[in-house]
């Protein structure tokens, strides 16, 4: 017992029953959570396994429940076979995209202290865009499997050169780096607008790119992106605790023991990784990276130990969910998924907000 | 003074933490050229000098978020740069002037980081930690408050929440800088009672401090700087001397008793002119 630090207590004492600032807010629960956290993640679990049914056995042909059943126990038409089989690749490939997405959004939401953060804040979205319509308009490149390896590159490439200009000299601040992300960003924009107002043909394959889709999706592409993901979601992991530190100040972080210099290349390093790989494998794709952190912390909290797993589960289950809405909503035609993203996050996250239950 | 570089070895009792020819620089701008400072074991030590004369960067620089240009920063006689980095974090607390306070986190989460030093990626929860926290919360007093978020709070009680962060982190070294500023006078009084239970708890605690009154009455021992230099460094009534009042802070001021504690309390003279109201 530190010395004299009752009487002190009585002298100036803390409220015995504080009343909750936001009555919303239940008491009792840590870290401004309304379920367990535990909870959350086997919510979270469930909603991804919902949303894989729901890709597997939904989608723009129409298909009764009993013969996707059948093809999933080993038998069933040839026909219906090649149709789950397609489903089950775009659900995979769906799965592993809306996570990397999700986990790419939050580490750039933790680096910068930006609650605005998102992927296409270091330029991931627009690199990969101008490599891809730089590819066709002078490289005869016309679109299809070997999308990924343009736009890997290209997403590559525009975070090196953000992360060069906006490395800041001799100060920690991330401003810079934001700066140089909006400024690389707005030039690739223009380039982009440029090629494709003047080459009709240009603009033809980029409007099949700039919506990101799920459709022809490949195991193919997720091999080629596969360990540039992989490798992410290792980065990612590693630096979530240090997360919980420099959201204290970069002080703070160091007085704790992170290496802040190397938290933040780390950690741009694999919110680049995941996002350059998503975005290469199925286009661009918005709200995802945006929304899913701002959820996954009104579920599970401040800590990105806990974020981070929540963030894979529902940015999978999103996107699965999304590409679900995408393809039964206009049969036989199927919409892009990147346009149901919004559409469906967009409510869901003002919801969230209006609840109070949003905090950065 | 000048200190050798490395401590012999073997010596007695090897804990020491100091600045060795420090000169430590914001931009090009040195602030400290060739600084000594040896941090006086189990004490509690108020740095105390004008604005702008270097105290924070003295602390930054011990707690190595600012990185001499030249010379050391010594733990234990070796250079803070060739620790790692949690090793240091389990011997060196920092309560930076404005830390941030991530939205939506709550007391007890905040504490809880506090813990991250002990932490390596394979394992992220010990054993150990919820006691540590509830420990924290129980010594600070604000373990009523928990489970409510910090940005709701009071300054008074927010610096209570950030110094039990700092108590969970159970360094044998703590340095605050500045920890009394923009709180209330009990308030202010409240962070320096915390500062000598963490010194009775055999902690080593620095603070920089603005009040040479409370740091005269509170700290064990004072460090007086003035542009870059260590100006006098003793107990408080060793060191506090009207000379030096009007040397380093330009005041013009006449020492007394206090009359709680006998300790040296600084009186400013009144200008010449200035009218007395006796009633």
């Amino acid at each position: 017992m530190p010395r004299g630090s009752a009487e002190r207590a009585s002298a100036d004492p803390v409220p015995a029953d504080p009343a909750p600032a936001d009555p919303v807010r239940t008491p009792g629960r840590d870290d401004g959570r309304r379920l367990p956290r535990w909870t959350a993640l086997v919510l979270a679990a469930g909603l991804l396994v919902v949303a894989c049914l729901a890709s597997l056995f939904l989608g723009s042909r129409e298909t009764d429940l009993a013969g996707v059943w059948s093809v999933l126990r080993g038998d069933g038409e040839e026909h219906l076979r090649q149709v789950v089989a397609a489903r089950g690749a775009r659900t995979v490939l769906g799965a592993a995209v809306g996570a990397a997405l999700a986990a790419s959004g939050l580490i750039i939401q933790g680096v910068t202290r930006n609650p605005l953060g998102e992927p296409g804040l270091l330029g991931v979205t627009s690199g990969a865009s101008a490599a891809v319509v730089t590819a066709t308009a002078f490289l005869g490149f016309s679109g299809g499997a070997g999308t990924v390896w343009v736009a890997l590159p290209g997403a590559f490439l525009a975070v090196v050169v953000v992360y060069l200009l906006g490395r800041p000299a001799g100060t920690h601040s991330v401003v810079p780096l934001i700066l140089a992300g909006a400024v690389i960003s707005a030039v690739l924009h223009a380039y982009i607008q440029a090629m494709i107002l003047t080459r009709p043909d240009v603009f033809e394959s980029y409007r099949h790119w700039v919506v990101g889709s799920l459709a022809g999706a490949s195991y193919d592409a997720l091999a080629a992106v596969g360990p540039a993901l992989l490798l992410g979601l290792l980065l990612a992991a590693l630096v979530a605790p240090g997360l919980n530190t420099l959201a204290l100040g970069d002080d703070v972080a160091t007085a704790l023991g992170t290496r802040v210099g190397l938290l933040r290349v780390g950690s741009i390093l694999a919110a680049t990784l995941l996002a350059a790989a998503a975005t290469a494998a199925v286009g661009p794709i918005a709200f995802i990276g945006l929304a899913v952190p701002h959820l996954v912390r009104a579920l599970v909290g401040t800590d990105h130990r806990w974020q981070l797993p929540t963030c894979l589960l529902l940015g999978a289950a999103l996107l699965l969910g999304s590409d679900v809405v995408a393809r039964v909503i206009v049969r036989p035609q199927e919409l892009m998924v990147g346009v149901i993203t919004a559409f469906l996050g967009a409510p869901f996250l003002l919801w969230a907000v209006r609840r109070g239950m949003v905090t950065t | 003074m000048s200190a050798p570089l490395t401590e012999p070895i073997g010596s007695a009792d090897p804990s020491s933490l100091r600045l060795a020819g420090a000169t430590v620089a914001y931009a090009e701008r040195p602030v400290l050229e060739g600084f000594d400072l040896e941090v006086s074991r189990g004490m509690f030590t108020a740095v105390i000098g004008p604005n702008g004369c270097g105290k924070s960067t003295m602390l930054k620089a011990l707690a190595r978020t600012l990185r001499p240009r030249a010379g050391a920063a010594l733990l234990d006689g070796r250079p803070l740069a060739q620790w790692r980095s949690k090793a240091i974090a389990r011997r060196i607390a920092l309560l930076p002037q404005d830390p941030v306070v991530p939205e939506g986190i709550t007391v007890k989460a905040l504490v809880a980081r506090g813990r991250h030093p002990y932490h390596s990626p394979w394992r992220q929860w010990l054993s150990g930690d919820d006691e540590v926290v509830a420990e924290a919360l129980r010594a600070t007093g604000v373990e009523q408050i928990a489970d409510r978020p910090v940005a709701g709070l009071s300054g008074g009680q927010r610096q209570r929440v950030w110094i039990a962060m700092i108590l969970a982190q159970d360094t044998e070294y703590v340095l605050l800088d500045e920890p009394t500023s923009f709180l209330d006078i009990a308030h202010q009084i409240e962070v320096l009672h915390l500062c000598q239970d963490m010194r009775d708890q055999g902690r080593t605690v620095v603070a920089v401090l603005h009040d040479l009154n409370q740091a005269a009455r509170y700290a064990d021992h004072l460090v007086v700087m003035d542009a870059g230099r260590i100006v006098a460094e003793g107990s408080p009534s060793e060191v506090l001397h009207a000379e030096l009042v009007a040397e380093v802070f330009d005041l013009q001021a006449e020492i007394a008793e206090d009359p709680q504690s006998g300790t040296p309390m600084v009186i400013p003279v009144r200008r010449a002119g200035d009218q007395v109201i006796r009633s």
